[in-house]
């Protein structure tokens, strides 16, 4: 089970309260996340990586273990405390703006 | 009994304001999607519980929503905009090339007939379509590709097609207009578009008279005289009585001729309402004085329309998609500013009254009259 923690806006936006509870085949991957998460939440496409080119919106990052892993690959195998939902794979909004 | 019900886009969400048709006591709803910026929301003419709005953010993008319920419940339908074909480019603010990347839907222009087709109008600037109620979107890339994008160029606030005006006698025929591209007609449904900017004069671009290039800020059209036309550029009113193919100036004896908005009264199509904003440095008011003109004589002879509105200290803005007019008797008229107010005239705008006075900044107004 892979616990992913988002933004508020796109927990509104999802109608979640909390983390969300994910089950992936294969490697946890931010790529393998994000193909779970838009296909149990559709509404989430295009709000974290482009619909197209699947690129990271620039304003997000993804933490995991508490570290930055925002500019790794799509196939970037997560930290085992990802994997085995230990620790969640954090989707932060950018702080900024007014 | 009839009532009025007031769309208003905001940079932090969405809020629909309704009341009788006296218009006097006003029900305030919202935010909706509270923290987003909601650039339009507009309804279905068909079916007016059928309403759309743009949802988007720089953090998290476009997202398009749908209520079937007149804006009491909401859910998001699709927001893939993807550009058809290779979009290439158009100029940059120093002339370069740039390549066309979707932003954000601007305005969104439901079909006089049909509450399931929906019409886009976006950032890089394209035109939109939805023929299943805003699940699947489709380029009418016939607008893009007409041979003069690559000389198309941003204003300051984008490269946004803010303008869809549909030819309620002629399903094939459709007006937009792009800042700073100008305006486009086409006559076969969107296959095909040609400028329509002759008459325009723009000194701040290299050929005043150029076939494109103008800062179009807003049309409007009536729906008695769908061939009469009235634009607010940059600079400049204008109108035209071919359907675009020239224009006119009318500012007449107005204080300043800049400005972003422009309607037409609901009952008299000679009737033309604009906001003169002091200069395209100083977006607010002349002299703190906060002032719709309106003509009766369909330009050149313009009034002010000051009761109610503040006469001192005013220095808000008034956006291109921030009028609207319903069709109630008589005629009402609304507007929002950048500094939360929506401003109503329940008499053709002889005198006005403040709806709401502290929301965030006013991006767009719309009304839908309701039997």
């Amino acid at each position: 089970m892979i616990r992913v923690v988002l933004p508020q806006h796109l927990r509104t936006l999802a109608g979640v309260s909390g983390e969300v509870e994910l089950c992936i085949d294969g490697a946890a991957t931010p790529r393998a996340i994000l193909d779970a998460l838009e296909a149990r939440y559709p509404m989430l496409r295009g709000t974290i990586r482009d619909q197209v080119t699947q690129e990271r919106r620039a304003f997000l990052r993804f933490f995991a273990c508490q570290e930055d892993v925002s500019h790794e690959s799509a196939d970037f195998q997560l930290p085992d405390d990802v994997a085995s939902g230990d620790e969640p794979l954090m989707i932060v909004g950018a702080i900024a703006g007014g | 009994m009839s009532k009025a019900r007031v769309l208003v886009g905001t940079r932090k969400g969405a809020f629909v304001l309704t009341s009788d048709g006296k218009r006097k006591s006003w029900d305030v709803a919202g935010p909706f999607f509270a923290g987003w910026e909601i650039y339009h929301v507009a309804g279905s003419p068909a079916d007016p519980n059928r309403l759309y709005a743009s949802q988007s953010s720089a953090w998290f993008g476009q997202v398009i929503q749908r209520s079937d319920d007149g804006g009491v419940t909401w859910a998001p339908v699709g927001n893939k905009f993807v550009y058809d074909g290779v979009p290439g480019t158009h100029q940059w603010y120093d002339g370069t090339p740039h390549p066309w990347e979707f932003k954000r839907v601007w305005h969104l222009e439901p079909s006089l007939s049909d509450p399931d087709v929906v019409y886009a109008g976006v950032e890089d600037a394209a035109l939109f379509r939805s023929s299943d109620g805003g699940q699947n979107w489709e380029e009418l890339s016939g607008l893009r590709q007409h041979g003069s994008g690559p000389r198309w160029q941003p204003g300051a606030g984008g490269m946004c097609l803010h303008t869809i005006i549909l030819d309620p006698t002629n399903p094939d025929r459709i007006y937009i207009a792009i800042s700073a591209a100008g305006a486009f007609r086409t006559d076969d449904g969107g296959k095909s578009w040609r400028p329509i900017n002759q008459g325009l004069k723009s000194q701040y671009i290299p050929d005043p008279n150029a076939e494109v290039g103008h800062c179009v800020h807003k049309m409007a059209m009536h729906p008695s005289r769908p061939g009469v036309l009235f634009m607010q550029k940059h600079w400049d009113v204008m109108r035209s009585d071919d359907a675009g193919d020239m224009w006119r100036e009318v500012s007449g004896n107005l204080p300043t001729d800049f400005g972003f908005v422009v309607d037409v009264h609901a009952h008299e199509p000679e009737t033309v309402y604009v906001v003169p904003i002091k200069s395209d440095s100083e977006h607010y008011p002349l002299d703190g004085k906060l002032q719709v003109y309106r003509s009766r004589s369909g330009g050149d002879e313009w009034e002010a329309l000051t009761k109610g509105l503040p006469q001192e200290n005013c220095y808000v803005n008034v956006l291109r998609d921030a009028m609207a007019v319903d069709s109630l008797d008589s005629c009402g008229v609304y507007f929002g500013t950048t500094g939360g107010q929506v401003y109503a005239s329940v008499d053709a705008g002889d005198s006005w009254k403040p709806i709401v006075r502290d929301l965030p900044a006013v991006l767009s107004v719309e009304v839908q009259t309701l039997s």
